[in-house]
């Protein structure tokens, strides 16, 4: 069926608001497509939404790499990867630093502390660091744990599950018919696959894209509805960062209207999940993009620092939530 | 650690002679130092929640940030 796009908006406030029910692919598009004189509304639909299927609460969360640099994969967005001449050297961090780490984020309020490799997926290495460094932080700060370390096997999802990681990261990041001209060495099927592991060994699923790598509206459509499927407890929205030395380095940082756009679309595509505002936001939107976001259906936000670039300081962040109202989830909610 | 800034810490190439604006915007946006300042190495830099580390192999540490 198609969608007329001025009547988008009238749909959802039926369909999703009252209803529950997120957008379908054909629907997302037609947001993606809404005029700029459109967007304050398609906006504030997606606040109220997110109001009415997650409350005003916002998931504070903070993110770290204990593995940098060095992936043998070819995420063409990615300055990790070992197969292009990026500034990135390989590092890997130590356990007091890790927990340090997690001990600084659990100070901003936040409930979720990510650690995150740049690998394909772990090996014994790195499966033993990550136990060592989960007790370490159990036994110094109270914070919820997850990871986001690739690929899995089904032996490496439950040790996972053993080590009590609450939620994992794997994304999509792009469309399933788009994924091949930003990644080569493995598939969107793998992800896929990973994901379903995750689910069935009882942790969180948290599944989100890169926004502008290339990708157009209707493969953005296409994206919204893959991750609706797939139904995950949190989707992580990026917005490409060009980074130097990567194929996708020449790429233009993409428009805050249009990010705007995709927020919306995603929130009303997926009316109960977690929806991060993630890495590029800085770029993208500049420092009005946070107000922008969490009044347009985000819900949650990284603070501080991304992996290998600087993000706003938090207390900025945490000052903006508290002008709007909007209280930090606490730790006792979450679980 | 020299503290002689002869490299661009956002591209490694020499200040000399070249124009670094578009380092100099991404290193006051988004990035901590890249390469060392003094010898134009790659730093090894771990960006942590609330800062960062920057270390030449070769000069030392070449900065630690709170942000």
């Amino acid at each position: 069926m198609t969608v007329i796009q001025s009547d988008v908006l009238d749909v959802a406030r039926r369909q999703v608001l009252e209803g529950g029910e997120g957008l379908r692919e054909e629907q997302v598009l037609a947001v993606l497509r809404l005029p700029e004189e459109a967007l304050q509304d398609a906006l504030a639909l997606a606040h109220e939404v997110r109001l009415r299927w997650c409350g005003p609460e916002v998931e504070v969360e903070g993110i770290v790499s204990v593995k940098t640099g060095g992936c043998p994969e070819d995420c063409h967005f990615c300055s990790q990867s070992g197969r292009f001449e990026t500034p990135v050297r390989a590092v890997r961090l130590d356990i007091g630093s890790l927990v340090e780490a997690a001990r600084q984020t659990a100070q901003t309020g936040a409930t979720e502390f990510c650690i995150v490799a740049a690998v394909r997926g772990p090996d014994e290495r790195l499966m033993a660091q990550v136990s060592e460094g989960i007790e370490a932080i159990r036994a110094a700060v109270d914070i919820n744990i997850a990871c986001s370390l690739g690929i899995l096997t089904a032996q490496q999802a439950q040790e996972l599950e053993d080590m009590g990681v609450h939620r994992y990261n794997h994304n999509l990041e792009t469309a399933r018919s788009h994924f091949a001209k930003v990644v080569t060495t493995h598939s969107w099927e793998d992800r896929w696959a990973t994901l379903q592991l995750v689910r069935e060994h009882g942790m969180e699923v948290c599944c989100g894209a890169i926004v502008g790598m290339g990708e157009t509206l209707a493969q953005r459509a296409e994206l919204a509805a893959q991750l609706a499927a797939l139904a995950p407890d949190e989707v992580p929205m990026n917005f490409l960062d060009p980074r130097p030395g990567t194929p996708l380095a020449d790429l233009p940082v993409v428009e805050a209207p249009d990010a705007l756009r995709a927020i919306a679309a995603f929130r009303l595509a997926m009316p109960r999940t977690v929806l991060r505002f993630a890495g590029g936001r800085e770029l993208t939107f500049g420092d009005l993009g946070a107000r922008d976001g969490v009044l347009g259906g985000i819900n949650a936000i990284i603070v501080g620092n991304y992996l290998t670039t600087l993000g706003r300081d938090p207390q900025e962040d945490l000052d903006l939530l508290d002008e709007l109202s909007m209280p930090v989830k606490a730790l006792s909610e979450t679980l | 650690m020299s503290t002689t800034a002869a490299h661009c810490d956002g591209c490694g190439t020499p200040l000399a002679g070249a124009d670094h604006a578009r380092c100099r915007a991404r290193r006051a946006a988004t990035d901590p130092p890249r390469y060392c300042a003094a010898c134009g190495r790659k730093l090894v830099v771990q960006v942590l929640p609330a800062g960062w580390t920057a270390r030449c192999v070769r000069c030392g540490e070449a900065g630690v940030a709170a942000r």
